[in-house]
């Protein structure tokens, strides 16, 4: 019936096509919203009709659909009336395109906000302490910034689906928190070494799965993320199982501990003591383990093992004829990938004090993928920018006083967080699937180096 | 023995809900190849939509005859779930169409997550029991004192198993809806060609896929008598497992699937430990993936460059 309706042009057609989707979202309101069920007084559950709602949402769709179809008639008159651009030359260049401009700029701009934030937070709010708040959002931010880079390895160079690349972060967080709690180890020894386990895990989970290729390596990596969490879980005597594992110990200075103490770092420095110092120290850590990252990610695929990844990324049957050997050149991308995602892992449980198997669950595989996807798959800054949107974006919606305004007090915006980023994950499929930034720049090219767009890159098989 | 007749009998009615949802899967995997991943959220949006209609049913409506609230809430179940898969596909998966490989599968991904969390916000995140509806059974044979019971629950989750899968084979096998579903599963663009309406076929696999799933989900509704919004990330990936494990594309290789993988489940929590049932049922996940890709009624799947 829509897609009759679609041809459709004029008032009329989309008005009917927009009560079209009103009444549509009425029937899907019936009854998941429509009755609300609570516990009653005597165990059992009552219901509560709420028509008031359904018809609420049925109206704002009704007007989400209606504008969305007036802004598209618009598009399509200018578009007739302006000659199309070819396909091909769309975005082939030698000039930068505005699309690149845009990503060297957001380049400078990424890292100059982040060399500057805690100074910047500190200034703002007056004070290191009153400025925490916008600390503790950069090192999350960071932390996110840091798992996409470690995936971009595997899905955006190597084209390798990975859905169960939390196994890896907590395969770092566990390996770090066991170390120093069993063994007394320094952080500065077990990031390394959580690095190391994690790349080990990720050749020993790739190794089954290199015959496998597409939705189906994407859903076995994402059993072996679900077996790690359970085995996390249910192994009580070494994990700790579902409490996790609690006073893992701080960070350090290089070996000088963040105390009020004479061997402090406020007293060694000639600082008067404040507890921010292991924030800013923290932040600044996971910054250069984002950067490392990076710079590791970007000069990697100038050598012959990048450029392995991305002729895999492209055509694996192609790569195989050309001599590749493909089975190396997937497990050395699992192994990165995985080592990136071990050293966030480590930092994560060095932040926290505490970790437990809940905070390693599908969906955060689910945001990392999301991040990369967003970004544009390959593209270091489009990671970055996803990260800050998806990471930051959520956040920012806690601090909306005036939505309470708007809906009622009882009305608590963050239970809306993972609504709309599911919302957020279809709507960009579907309205960029190339992510933010969809131009690559070749790493190899003969003669000058152009910019061509992601719908010529393929995104590989396996 | 006793106890093993009765794992068996347990394993065997698990296996027939998973069976129900991994045709879903498979139905899709078959004709657009891609997994839906969103499928076990619908499973679980239609055990909730079975739990406020039987509410409304027996507290408002005050029907008291067990078998009519049944008959009427697996019919709302299903229509109302159908809608779901309809509009689903519609929004998140035609537009799609033609788009990268992993598009698709990141858009169910965000399905999955947005539908579970659209409960969540909708219904709240508490688990919601629902009080016993059909109680007792028959007591099959009694050795030592233990007894080889089977519930009126397990008889009518096996027998509303078999008579719509009985329906649904002939609905695939025998109708122009059916010949119109298999034709696209083997070349879209040449069914397309002969004068089959694709998207249409694609639409109405998403509804039946949905349908069966809200068959599951009352029945899980009914086994259990509890559901929450978290409910449809695990069954959803083993009935992933079965039809993988039946050979993906195939039906009776899903329904087969899903009672082997029912049976395992229920073996393993009766005989190793219940801690870890989840990782075998993952774990066979992973194997059959890697050394059996093509399952056990599937057809190999052969590369052409």
């Amino acid at each position: 019936m829509a897609a009759a309706t679609r041809g459709a042009v004029g008032l009329p057609g989309i008005l009917k096509d927009a009560a079209f989707y009103a009444l549509g979202t009425f029937a899907l309101c019936v009854p998941v919203v429509a009755f609300r069920t609570d516990a009653g007084p005597t165990g059992g559950l009552e219901l509560t009709p709420r028509w008031g709602l359904v018809l609420a949402l049925c109206a704002a769709i009704f007007l989400a659909r209606l504008a969305q179809r007036l802004i598209l008639m618009r598009r399509d008159a200018r578009r007739a009336l302006t000659p199309a651009r070819s396909q091909a030359t769309e975005a082939v260049g030698a000039t930068p395109n505005a699309g690149q401009r845009v990503s060297m700029l957001a380049l400078w701009l990424f890292i100059g906000i982040a060399l500057t934030l805690p100074v910047v937070a500190a200034l703002a709010s007056g004070s290191l302490g009153e400025g925490r708040y916008w600390i503790d959002l950069g090192i999350l931010i960071l932390t996110y910034v840091m798992l996409g880079w470690g995936l971009n390895i595997v899905v955006g160079l190597a084209g390798l689906l990975d859905l169960g690349y939390v196994a890896f972060y907590a395969v770092g967080a566990y390996s770090y928190a066991l170390l120093s709690t069993t063994f007394g180890l320094s952080f500065w020894v077990c990031l390394p070494l959580a690095g190391l386990f994690a790349a080990l895990w990720g050749m020993l989970l790739g190794f089954p799965v290199l015959r496998l290729r597409g939705d189906y390596l994407a859903i076995v990596t994402l059993a072996f993320g679900e077996i790690i969490r359970l085995v996390l879980i249910n192994w009580v005597d070494v994990t700790g199982g579902g409490a996790g594992i609690s006073s893992i110990p701080r960070a350090t200075f290089f070996g000088i501990p963040f105390t009020a103490g004479e061997d402090g770092f406020a007293a060694r420095f000639g600082l008067t003591f404040d507890s921010m110092h292991r924030v800013v120290f923290l932040y600044y850590l996971i910054l250069a383990l984002a950067l490392i990252t990076n710079v590791v990610t970007l000069r990697l695929r100038r050598l012959p093992i990048g450029r392995a990844w991305e002729a895999l990324r492209e055509d694996e049957i192609a790569c195989r004829s050309l001599g590749i050997n493909t089975t190396t050149t997937k497990l050395t991308a699992f192994a990165l990938g995985a080592a990136f995602g071990g050293f966030a892992g480590s930092f994560f449980a060095v932040r926290q004090g505490f970790i437990s198997p809940e905070s390693f669950n599908f969906l955060e595989s689910a945001i990392i993928l999301a991040i990369v996807v967003l970004g544009g798959m390959g593209s270091q800054v489009g990671v970055a920018i996803a990260a800050v949107a998806m990471v930051g974006g959520p956040e920012m919606l806690r601090n909306l006083g005036f939505l309470k305004a708007v809906f009622g007090q009882g009305f608590d915006p963050n239970e809306y967080r993972l609504l709309l980023f599911g919302l957020a994950m279809v709507a960009m499929m579907v309205w960029r699937p190339r992510g933010l930034i969809s131009e690559r720049t070749p790493s190899v090219a003969l003669g000058e180096r152009r910019a061509i767009s992601g719908a010529h890159v393929s995104e590989g098989h396996g | 023995m006793d106890v093993f007749v009765q794992q068996l009998i347990n394993g065997l009615t698990l296996g027939s809900i998973y069976g129900l949802i991994a045709i879903g899967y498979t139905m899709v995997f078959g004709i657009i190849g891609m997994v839906n991943f969103a499928h076990g959220d619908v499973f679980m949006v239609s055990s909730f939509i079975a739990l406020i209609g039987f509410l409304i049913l027996t507290t408002w409506l005050g029907v008291s005859s067990i078998a009519l609230a049944f008959l009427i809430v697996l019919v709302v179940s299903m229509v109302l779930t159908a809608l779901w898969g309809w509009a689903i596909e519609r929004v998140a998966y035609r537009p799609l169409r033609g788009s990268f490989r992993l598009a698709p599968l990141i858009s169910a991904i965000g399905v999955s997550i947005f539908l579970s969390n659209f409960v969540q916000v909708a219904q709240g995140a508490r688990n919601k029991p629902l009080p016993p509806m059909l109680s007792g059974g028959i007591t099959l044979f009694e050795t030592d004192g233990f007894q080889v019971f089977l519930s009126y629950k397990q008889c009518l989750i096996m027998a509303v198993t078999a008579v719509l899968l009985t329906g649904f084979w002939y609905l695939v096998q025998r109708t122009p809806f059916g010949r119109a579903q298999r034709a696209c599963e083997q070349d879209r663009k040449m069914a397309a060609l002969l004068g089959i309406d694709v998207d249409r076929t694609i639409s109405l696999t998403f509804v039946l896929g949905a349908a069966l799933a809200a068959v599951a989900g009352v029945l899980y509704l009914m086994y259990y008598g509890v559901v929450s919004f978290s409910d449809g990330f695990v069954p959803g990936v083993k009935a992933f497992t079965a039809a993988v494990l039946g050979g993906i594309g195939s039906l009776p290789g899903a329904v087969l699937g899903g009672l082997i993988i029912g049976l395992i489940e229920t073996f393993w929590s009766a005989y190793f430990s219940i801690e870890y049932k989840d990782v075998a049922a993952f774990s066979i996940l992973a194997v059959v993936l890697i050394f059996m890709p093509s399952g056990i009624l599937g057809r190999a799947e052969v590369e052409k460059v």
